[in-house]
């Protein structure tokens, strides 16, 4: 197996490391590496390098982190293994390789997981984002036991046949790292690699952030704000794409802010949803507004330079 | 003769698909080698994580030469006639039929068509290829470029016949006789012969093919690793299954977890590292407590040998448990009743409202039936009351496996009666054909509430089972409402029942802006004394509905709706008997639509199957079957019925009298035995009639030249099937 670890790199003690390890592995395989999305999303998915790029026949091989927000998920810094906000490795193959299975392999190898020693196992998952309206066949990686990443063969996104077929990988960073170090709670990664008065740890980065936002999500959002803000959003990705539609037979203008305005939308609704002010019924709805922009966009994209075959 | 390998290789197949997706490719291509004229001797398959095999034994070379005669139209026929006879017989001149002469017919064109066997590989690759595409797995996928679906991504085809390769292409995927070995152990290609060869190679290369082989394997192992730590297996086939599926080359470990995790319930330990973590549990052989030790299984021999992945199943595990524990913990700080008005916001069906409604509905239900199962109405209501409080606790929203049993644990550890505590878990059971029923009677008052509730509810809606579609399990609920009626021995006035709950349920979306009061209306229903126009009425005055969609629900929906659910318990009684060896002759004999009282239903029916295994028994039906036939064709000759009491001043013969008498007090006798429950002694005085019945039909002419004494002795026969009307729809029964 190749080994395209650095000496100085140690993803079994730094969660930086780690990022770095799989970047390397990732650039080195050819992936464009991307930097995170600016706009709070709720998985890597939502990045348009996943989402919109998935889509259309052009090639497409990215790699990048990105924060991911679940607003349900906060526990106020208490619980050691959930948090509302943490980061996920995703890399993008389109069309998928015949090798992927092993691609991915190798980068576990290059983070220090030796497959003669732990247990890999590929356990049948299926994968739907109802509010992208995407869906896919693949599997939950198990690392001896423990799942430590998420693969994907998109099918679907947005209501449209992926062809070529995407295989997506995400990698759970916080729980890998905690695998990689050996640690059970995840405030006690060591961040920087370094120890002693250098050491910086996870809950030394994010601790405050965890409480500050649990408030945030659970208490103070001002739900008549956001609910605002989520008509708004609605209403401006409406609005762009209708403003960029240049008919079936051109190119449309401005795919990338309306899609913008889709992920601020879902970010919205998942804060609704932990505000606790999204009935049972309602929480469909709201579901199937964002979908219907998800589709708007994604039907868009598909007439552009990007998407589209020309 | 030779043998046929094929080997599917893929990317990693669900476990749970896979030996269906074994025996779907066995039959598929068996199929359609016997379609192809291709006879064998045996066929396997197997099927595992990565690759499933079939194996052919004994085909022959090639398919059977063929030769078909085809008669065409007489020799000067018109030219049209024979032109179609030519392309479909595939000739190209009349001169390569033949004509054949017939002493009636005359000359006419016979072709001769002859269809060489072909070799069996052309066949193979074709049918393969073919069936390759159209795998009927229950998801499919692309990938890559290509437009093929399987399972997962399809890496190569094996395909052998008689050691040569056949050519098989699928996608842009060519057949070949290379397959891999283990993922890990072994994963370089090698090449095979036959199938003898594939299995040994195969297996030194770290792949045990044979699923069977595999749990066996887990099984044994597990046992030995239970034993060296003094305990048992906890035994789950399902489990061992799905670890089958998950693995080339089985290789069992233990790990432990904190003692401390024992206070949680066993049942809620066993669950947590069996779903999330598919690990065994183990217990105390003696005392048959739960111990902290598990048993898992890999699919590596680990150079470490195993420490690595022990240890990170165990720190994973302690991660599970502590959630369990958590959440156990968590879940107790909150009283049952005080989770209920969360279920508000538990939609049950979009249509019949939330599990808050329904359990309000179940409170007053299980105090309804509970007198009815000599149970205690007070604590069937609080059981039903509490019995879906722990849907919405933080255990079963994470593992929705241990509903009712968490309710059960919550139950008693706020100190509510055990009887109470045991409904709670119980009222979900029985749960399947296997599942024993609930017998303490306030379990069996909140079940049958259960599932009462729930049929009258999808019957109201108008949403029943249709053919093989059934995602309600409503079949399921009425075959347990069944099983705990006839196991208890309980009389249960189940049309009465459903006839209140029905109208009940009907009425709910007129009154779905007025929902407390309309809940107060339930307490108004009297099962026992229902009236459909009262309660209409008092519906119409409590909501001023008076609409004549209202209306029409209420004089056409409601009569048909009950109906239906009635005759549906009445269907489901039918197949729980006949699976249990009943005729299904007898129950269509006793079963009438207004029957409702489905243990007396199976006591007639038994009492009748015994009665007719008797020499008077068999001999009575063969009269009454008679006088039924004789009554049926005079009745369509003379186009009337033969109703009425025969005129005892024409009686000619004894015969005829001593028939009559006895009728008459058969009719008598059989009526109050009946009316008594006593369907042996009905049968009894049924048996009486066989004497006269015979000499009847020994003696006497029915049809008499005399056309009063014709219609009295018509009249006569007619008494007799009326008199065991009471007892049995003789005509029903066959023999």
């Amino acid at each position: 197996m190749a080994n395209t670890e650095p000496a100085q790199l140690r993803p079994d003690r730094s969660f930086q490391d780690l990022i770095l390890v799989l970047q390397q592995y990732w650039a080195a395989y050819g992936c464009v590496l991307l930097q995170p999305y600016d706009i709070e999303v709720g998985a890597g998915t939502f990045h348009p390098a996943t989402t919109l790029r998935s889509l259309g026949p052009k090639p497409w091989n990215a790699a990048f982190v990105q924060p991911s927000r679940r607003p349900t998920d906060g526990r106020y810094g208490e619980n050691p293994n959930r948090l509302q906000h943490y980061y996920q490795f995703q890399v993008i193959l389109k069309p998928s390789p015949p090798d992927i299975q092993d691609l991915y392999l190798r980068s576990l190898y290059a983070i220090g997981i030796d497959p003669k020693n732990h247990d890999i196992r590929f356990v049948e998952d299926d994968w739907e984002s109802p509010t992208l309206g995407a869906w896919g066949l693949g599997w939950e990686v198990w690392c001896d036991g423990m799942e430590v990443s998420q693969f994907t063969y998109f099918q679907q996104v947005g209501g449209y046949d992926c062809a070529p077929v995407s295989g997506e990988l995400t990698y759970g960073l916080e729980r890998l790292a905690m695998y990689c170090q050996g640690v059970d709670n995840v405030y006690n990664l060591n961040f920087n690699g370094r120890e002693g008065e250098n050491k910086v740890t996870y809950g030394d980065v994010f601790l405050q952030a965890e409480r500050e936002y649990s408030r945030h999500n659970f208490e103070y959002a001002d739900t008549g704000r956001l609910l605002q803000h989520f008509r708004d959003a609605e209403a401006e990705c409406k609005a762009l794409l209708e403003a960029g539609d240049r008919g079936e037979t051109s190119h449309h203008e401005c795919v990338l802010p309306a899609y913008d305005q889709c992920i601020k939308a879902s970010h919205i609704f998942n804060l609704l949803d932990a505000r606790g002010v999204i009935s049972v019924t309602e929480r469909q709805a709201y579901i199937l507004r964002v979908r219907d922009l998800a589709k708007a966009c994604c039907g868009a994209w598909l007439q552009t330079e990007a998407g589209e075959a020309r | 003769m030779s043998d046929l390998l094929l080997e599917l290789f893929s990317e990693e197949i669900p476990a749970g698909m896979q030996a269906r997706a074994g025996d779907d490719l066995q039959r598929l291509v068996t199929d359609a080698l016997k379609n192809a004229g291709l006879d064998f001797k045996e066929a396997r398959n197997f099927a595992g994580p990565r690759r499933l095999t079939l194996v052919v034994n004994g085909l022959p070379e090639k398919s059977p030469d063929i030769s078909e005669e085809r008669k065409g139209p007489r020799v000067g026929s018109p030219d049209k006639a024979i032109e179609g006879f030519l392309r479909g017989a595939g000739l190209s001149s009349i001169d390569q039929a033949e004509v054949v002469s017939d002493e009636k017919k005359g000359d006419f064109y016979v072709a001769r068509i002859e269809k060489p066997g072909r070799a069996t590989p052309d066949i193979l690759s074709e049918v393969i290829a073919d069936i390759i595409r159209q795998f009927p797995w229950p998801k499919s996928q692309r990938w890559g470029s290509g437009t093929l679906r399987w399972v997962r991504p399809l890496h190569s085809i094996l395909c052998l016949f008689g050691g040569k390769l056949v050519g098989v292409e699928v996608d842009g995927i060519e057949s070949g006789n290379e397959t891999r070995g283990h993922r890990f152990m072994a994963p370089q290609t090698f090449t095979v012969n036959d199938f003898a060869d594939y299995e040994k190679r195969l297996r030194e290369a770290y792949v045990i093919l044979d699923s069977k082989e595999r749990q066996d394997l887990i099984f044994e192992g597990a046992q030995e690793a239970a034993k060296a730590a003094g305990l048992e297996l906890v035994e789950d086939p399902a489990l061992l299954a799905e670890n089958a599926g998950l693995v080339e080359w089985p290789a069992v470990l233990s790990g432990t977890f904190d003692e401390a995790f024992l206070d949680v319930p066993p049942e809620v330990i066993i669950t947590a590292i069996k779903k999330h973590q598919k690990c065994f549990s183990l217990r105390d052989g003696k005392s048959g407590q739960l111990a902290n030790t598990f048993i898992l299984v890999s699919n590596l021999i680990a150079e470490d040998g195993g420490k690595e992945i022990v240890s990170g199943n165990e720190r994973v595990i302690r991660a599970r448990l502590s959630d369990a524990k958590f959440f156990w913990d968590q879940d107790r700080k909150a009283r049952l009743e005080e989770r209920l008005p969360e279920l508000e916001g538990v939609i049950f069906h979009e249509k019949l409202g939330t599990q808050a409604e329904r359990v309000e509905r179940l409170k007053k239900l299980a105090r309804d039936v509970a007198p009815l199962v000599g149970a205690d109405p007070d604590m069937s209501a609080r059981a039903a009351a509490l019995c879906k409080a722990d849907l919405v606790s933080d255990m079963v929203v994470e593992f929705p496996d241990l509903q009712g049993l968490m309710g059960r644990y919550y139950a008693l550890d706020q100190d509510e009666d055990a009887a109470v505590a045991a409904a709670i878990e119980a009222h979900y059971r029985p749960q399947g054909p296997n599942d024993a029923v609930p017998t303490e009677p306030v379990s069996v008052a909140v079940a049958l509430a259960d599932k009462l509730d729930t049929l009258v509810g999808f019957w109201a809606i108008d949403e029943k089972p249709t053919g093989s579609k059934d995602p309600y399990a409503l079949r399921r609920a009425a075959l347990g409402l069944i099983r705990i009626v006839l196991e208890n021995r309980l009389r249960l006035p189940i049309r009465r029942i459903v006839r209140a709950e029905l109208a009940f349920q009907i009425s709910r979306k007129y009154a779905l802006d007025a929902l407390e009061p309309f809940g107060a209306l339930h307490d108004l229903i009297d099962i026992e004394n229902f009236d459909i126009d009262y309660w209409a009425k008092i519906f119409r005055d409590a909501f001023g509905q008076a609409s004549s969609e209202f209306e029409e629900e209420f004089s056409q929906r409601f009569p048909l709706a009950l109906e239906d659910l009635v005759g549906f318990f009445h269907d489901r009684l039918k197949v729980y008997l006949r699976d249990r060896g009943a005729r299904h002759d007898l129950i269509d004999a006793v079963i009438s639509d207004d029957a409702d009282d489905l243990l007396m239903i199976v006591a007639r029916v038994e009492a009748l199957g015994r009665f007719l295994s008797t020499d008077d028994g068999t001999n009575l039906l063969a009269g009454i079957k008679r006088a039924q036939n004789i009554l049926r064709i005079e009745e369509k000759k003379d186009g009337r019925t033969f109703h009425g009491l025969p005129d005892e001043t024409l009686f000619e013969q004894d015969e005829e009298r001593t028939l009559a008498a006895a009728v008459a007090e058969a009719s008598g006798a059989a009526s109050s035995a009946i009316g008594q429950e006593d369907f042996e002694a009905a049968m009894a005085v049924m048996a009486k009639l066989r004497g006269p019945v015979d000499a009847f039909f020994d003696h006497v002419t029915v049809n008499a030249d005399d056309p009063a004494l014709r219609e009295n002795r018509l009249k006569l026969l007619n008494r007799i099937r009326e008199a065991t009307y009471s007892v049995a729809d003789f005509s029903k029964i066959e023999g």
